[in-house]
């Protein structure tokens, strides 16, 4: 339920994977590639990734998650590749007995991944190209 | 000397032109004294190594972080995904 992949990614795809009969909520974040950045007209992204760290430092969000909420199950996947306007970079469910928990822990995920997680993109525009550094989040 | 897989990514991996070096560097080598190495070799990331972290066997780690033959080395530029 940690993954990196480089096929396309839904997050209606995770909501399966996470959802129990104890769960009254599934909150899900889709990470999209926006078209536009500092004013440039972004052509696509390309995403990389230590992959076997990256699946692994996930998997420590989903324990961390565990340990802070009354949650168990939690799904994140990141793409890498080539990505288009509009495509989904990343992906994450949580599925938790009532919402407020969920909502907090799927926030609590993305922010934790955007810090450690082993990924970076690079903007390609029409006259230019620069990997993305933490400044540039 | 001992044996370092040195693992780049992001603009490590497009200046050095490969995205894995195996390296025999001397034994109590560091992490940022492969960094340092590695910069001498290719000047053009210099400007880099400050923003850099470091993670061994794939964990993160300081830059005085002692290796041993046959670890795995990587260097992170800041990350950025998502």
């Amino acid at each position: 339920m940690f993954e990196i992949t480089d096929k396309p990614i839904a997050a209606a795809d995770l909501e399966d994977l996470v959802i129990t009969n104890a769960d009254g909520a599934v909150v899900t974040f889709a990470g999209v590639v926006r078209g536009h950045s500092k004013g440039k007209k972004v052509l696509y992204l390309e995403y990389e990734a230590y992959k076997e760290m990256a699946e692994k430092k996930m998997a420590e969000i989903g324990e961390e998650i565990k340990a802070r909420w009354p949650i168990d199950r939690i799904a994140i996947r990141h793409r890498v590749g080539y990505l288009e306007i509009g495509e989904t970079a990343v992906a994450i469910a949580v599925s938790a007995p009532h919402r407020q928990e969920a909502f907090e822990a799927c926030q609590y995920a993305i922010d934790r991944l955007k810090r450690f997680v082993p990924v970076w993109k690079k903007e390609v525009w029409e006259d230019g190209e620069v990997w993305v550094g933490r400044e540039g989040g | 000397m001992m044996k370092v897989k040195l693992k780049l990514f992001a603009t490590y991996r497009e200046k050095v032109g490969q995205s894995e070096l195996e390296l025999s560097v001397p034994e109590g080598s560091t992490a940022g004294g492969v960094l340092a190495r590695l910069v001498a070799d290719y000047p053009a990331l210099a400007g880099l190594a400050g923003a850099t972290m470091f993670a061994v066997d794939q964990e993160f780690a300081a830059a005085d972080a002692v290796l041993y033959d046959g670890q795995e080395l990587a260097l992170l530029p800041p990350v950025s995904g998502g």
